[in-house]
């Protein structure tokens, strides 16, 4: 584990303006709109102080920190609406955002079915979303978590190859509705991939709100173990395996389906999958979306300012519910659930805070329960095929091994897969006892390791 | 803005730095979408700052901010100084980059009416009038149009005297039309999935007339609906120019970036098959039908531009030529690992983010002889597959599996009836040395796409891929369980 402390300097203070700072400049924002003629202004303001430090052949090779400020105004007239985005806070720079909204709104369209900005429906329930050692973190922290990597593969044999990062959001957002939300949120991850003389390969990653609880050590010997686990590894005619599924690879599953089916706006459009009460997992599949789950990365409300609900997406394998923002609310006669992206939004939705339940087996009994099956350690560039049978292909990655008679015989090479997920989730046999937390292209997953019964396998190739 | 960057460059050397850069970026976007008929969203967004590359005891580092004010260069080069530093504390091959003659000039992107001038209303107008075209057709459940305007001013200034002034526009368009009935859904684009994009100004958005092509690919989607499945089997493939530019970028682009060679992206997108040793075996990547040339001066490309973000010129780099590998997309701190100067293909995405080797205009060059139609009449059977759906690619990007909106089955030389869901995947070298045939000239077309991921923190790039059609052997078809 890299050290507690996470630093002290200029590398590390944070640069982002204050919650508080950041909520009036969004009530600046608001109030010049509707000086402006808006009947209605949305303000929302987001800073971003973040660094990286990236490793590769087991040196860091690039490293870099940034400091960031966007204001964007959502300026209705009517039902006209312009959305307008500017990095300049200065008062010149609010004075033109709001003058080239009034004019772009003035020329758009009105939009028939707007309901109007959302309203306050009660305080926003805190979320514990900081971490001030990870709003210290300095290069010279993330430096000293890479080395550990690094030294882990070294002590293997292997070469070592990832990233640290570290990382201070501010969202705030006011309207003219009387929405008022302020937030920091803290954020790091780690990942790192090992290659070793031998043609393996292993992964490992963590992701906290608390840099200092990443033990740098023990993922880089993980990593490691597995690369080395993986070399010399054998071709395995493409077919229909049972596979173990780690969570690395569980949550591209949870954040597929709620990319293709768990948003509103899908189902207003008739491109999802999801019915309510239709049964789509094993009984053993229950997942939320749950802003306020400790062990993810938590948020208290969504880029319209509305508290975040929490949402049963699935339970016990049944469809449930699916997430909403102020529009497809209304649209539905429903409220939102707290999960809008910043205006303009054509994709509507998205569950950003996905949790898997955990199951009851360890990981040795999902293994022990593969009589002959695949133990896949994660998904590479996965993609929808047919999005609303939500066939999705992809390639393993990072380690794929052999699993006979409950044990896991040797290595094999990547394989491809063209499955439908909802087939997957169907086929869920069990899941594990303990969960990891994971970034997806959705945000942060809590996810466990699972045991599906059959998994199409359509092609193979030379690693 | 020169006080600016002298600021930064002179910050990071007093503090140690033995090069560094520095670049000043503008960026101004405009978007329109439309969705069935109705204004969705129209966004304009604007953002600058400055971004500060030094390299300091052979490693680097690298700070941005969105203030440009002299304290900030001066906080900004002390961080990026410190940064490097950190870097030092595991390194294990100091940097040392190519040598190249300072840059100094200007360049801008030629256009012929400027999409910002254009008035909005227009633009709404003719961007409504398309998507109501497509969305009319019944059977369409809902259609999505978009309009997209990005332009970017750069300043690049260097401790070595370097100097640029960069203007930079592309606009884009495109519609789609989605038919949907129980669990099918069927989708058609015009004038390729995620729309047309350009180095161009409004011009483009007229000469691709979506209006003029909105009804007859609505009225295929929904034809598509009852078509026959693409059955599985090895069948002879035509790629529509729509579909063969995402094969490109795919399977050669980013395969001949030389930092994924050398492992440098490994732990994100992946590493590549073509090492090193294989261009100095001269191995053989496709047939000889295959030229495939990284032009970063291609007129209408987005990869095109005066210089790349370390100042190196513009240039056209060879990746294959007649089927053997030649080339790769390099930068300074790579090419001389290899022996050669840097291609010129660094670019960052925006003032905060740190250049990285990218794909300029990585285009597949038209062979005379037969046009499209001609390779379509020459072919007795198999499918012709015209704009994308779906594509993945493992981290050696060896196999590959897409996925295109519609096949047309080819009988006797004629285009005949629909399939749909049609996927085709092989292994990069066997699908593009199965190559018998590229098309002329006349269908020889400016694409690309405004949406290439790499890197860590995540970078999008507006790159751009000429590419004709061409015909493909015994590949494989009609992949996974439907």
């Amino acid at each position: 584990m890299v050290s507690r402390d996470a630093g002290t300097g200029t590398g590390g203070a944070t640069h982002t303006q204050p919650a508080e700072d950041a909520l009036k400049l969004a009530e600046d924002v608001v109030a010049r709109a509707l000086k402006a003629g808006a009947t209605e202004a949305e303000g929302l303001v987001m800073g971003e102080d973040s660094a990286l430090t990236r490793f590769a052949n087991s040196e860091i090779h690039q490293n870099v920190a940034e400091t960031s400020h966007t204001v964007n105004l959502r300026f209705v007239a009517g039902r006209r609406i312009a959305v307008l985005s500017t990095g300049r806070t200065d008062p010149d720079g609010l004075k033109t955002l709001v003058q080239r909204a009034a004019a772009i709104a003035r020329t758009c369209e009105e939009l028939e079915d707007w309901a109007g900005l959302p309203a306050p429906d009660g305080r926003p329930k805190p979320v514990q979303a900081w971490s001030a050692s990870t709003a210290a973190a300095t290069p010279e922290f993330r430096a000293e978590g890479v080395r550990a990597v690094i030294a882990a593969a070294d002590d293997a044999g292997v070469i070592a190859y990832g990233s640290f990062s570290t990382g201070v959001d501010t969202i705030a957002v006011a309207n003219s509705a009387g929405i008022r939300a302020a937030e920091q949120r803290t954020s790091s991850q780690l990942i790192t991939v090992h290659m070793s003389p031998g043609g393996g390969n292993g992964y490992a990653e963590a992701v906290a709100m608390d840099a200092t609880t990443i033990d740098a050590a023990a993922l880089g010997r993980e990593a490691a173990s597995k690369a080395r686990a993986s070399d010399n590894a054998i071709s395995l005619p493409p077919g229909d395996y049972p596979v173990v599924l780690e969570e690395y690879a569980v949550v591209d599953i949870t954040d597929m389906l709620g990319y293709l089916g768990f948003s509103a706006l899908a189902v207003q459009e008739e491109r999802s999958f999801v019915e309510p009460g239709k049964r789509i997992g094993s009984d053993l599949v229950t997942v939320v979306d749950d802003g306020a789950n400790p062990l993810g990365l938590p948020m208290g409300f969504d880029y319209e300012g509305v508290p975040k609900q929490r949402v049963v997406m699935v339970e016990r394998g049944i469809c449930r519910n699916v997430v909403y923002d102020s529009q497809t609310a209304a649209r539905d006669g429903v409220k939102s659930t707290g999960h809008g992206l910043p205006a303009p939004n054509p994709y509507g939705p998205f569950p950003l805070n996905t949790v898997m339940s955990a199951g009851t087996t360890t990981r040795e009994d999902l293994i022990g329960g593969l009589e002959h099956g695949l133990l896949v350690t994660r998904f590479h560039y996965t993609n929808p095929v047919h999005p609303k049978l939500a066939i999705i292909t992809g390639m393993t990655r990072d380690g794929t091994f052999l699993v006979e008679g409950g044990k896991i015989t040797g290595p094999v090479r990547n394989l491809r897969y063209t499955q439908s997920y909802l087939d997957a989730l169907a086929g869920v046999t069990a899941v594990g006892s303990s969960r990891k937390t994971i970034k997806g292209f959705l945000g942060g997953a809590v996810v466990p390791a699972v045991r599906i019964d059959a998994w199409t396998f359509t092609g193979a190739t030379e690693h | 803005m020169k006080d600016l960057t002298d600021r930064a460059l002179d910050t990071a050397a007093q503090l140690g730095a033995t090069y560094a850069d520095v670049r000043v970026v503008r960026r101004r976007e405009e978007s329109i979408a439309v969705k069935t008929g109705r204004v969705e969203g129209v966004a304009m967004g604007e953002s600058e700052g400055f971004g500060l590359r030094v390299l300091v005891d052979g490693a680097w580092g690298f700070a941005a901010s969105d203030r440009l004010e002299l304290a900030e260069a001066d906080r900004i080069g002390a961080l990026a100084v410190r940064i490097a530093k950190a870097s030092a504390t595991a390194l294990r091959r100091p940097v040392v980059l190519d040598d190249r003659p300072p840059a100094n000039g200007t360049f801008e992107t030629p256009i012929e009416e400027d999409p910002f001038e254009v008035p909005l209303d227009r633009k709404i107008g003719d961007l409504v009038a398309a998507d109501r075209a497509a969305s009319n057709v019944k059977g369409i459940v809902f259609t999505e149009s978009t309009y997209a305007a990005m332009r970017e001013w750069k300043t690049f200034a260097a401790t070595d005297g370097s100097f640029t002034e960069q203007t930079i526009t592309h606009v884009g368009a495109g519609l789609e039309a989605n038919a949907i009935e129980g669990d099918e859904h069927q989708r058609r684009s015009y004038p390729d999935a995620g729309g047309g994009f350009q180095a161009a100004g409004y011009e483009y958005i007229r000469k691709l007339a979506l209006g003029a092509h909105a009804e007859a690919y609505a009225e295929e989607a929904v034809a598509l609906l009852t078509a026959p499945q693409c059955e599985p089997g090895r069948r002879t493939i035509v790629l529509d120019p729509s579909q063969l530019y995402l094969q490109v970028h795919e399977s050669c682009g980013h395969p001949t970036e030389l930092d994924r060679v050398f492992g440098t992206e490994a732990s994100y997108a992946g590493t590549s098959f073509l090492t090193t040793d294989k261009l100095d075996d001269g191995f053989r990547y496709g047939s000889d039908q295959i030229t495939i040339v990284a032009d970063a001066t291609a007129a209408g490309g987005m990869g095109t531009f005066g210089w790349d973000d370390e100042g190196v010129a513009a240039q056209a780099v060879p990746l294959v030529k007649e089927g053997i590998f030649v080339g790769y997309l390099s930068s300074r701190e790579t090419a001389p690992r290899i022996g050669r100067r840097s291609g010129g293909a660094m670019r960052a995405d925006g003032w905060n983010r740190i250049p990285l080797i990218r794909m300029t205009n990585v285009n597949l060059l038209p062979v005379p002889g037969m046009s499209l139609d001609e390779i379509v009449a020459d072919t007795d059977d198999g499918l012709y597959l015209a704009s994308n759906r779906s594509w993945s690619i493992d981290d050696r990007r060896l196999n590959f599996q897409f996925a295109t909106e519609v096949a047309y089955e080819i009988k006797g030389g004629k285009k005949g009836r629909l399939f749909k869901n049609p996927t085709y995947t092989g292994i990069t070298y066997e699908f593009w040395r199965s190559c018998d045939a590229v098309g002329d000239e006349s269908s020889f077309v400016m694409l690309g796409t405004p949406n290439c991921g790499k890197g860590e923190p995540g970078q999008t790039a507006h790159v751009g891929h000429a590419v004709p059609g061409a015909r493909f052997r015994n590949v494989q078809v009609g992949v996974g369980k439907w």
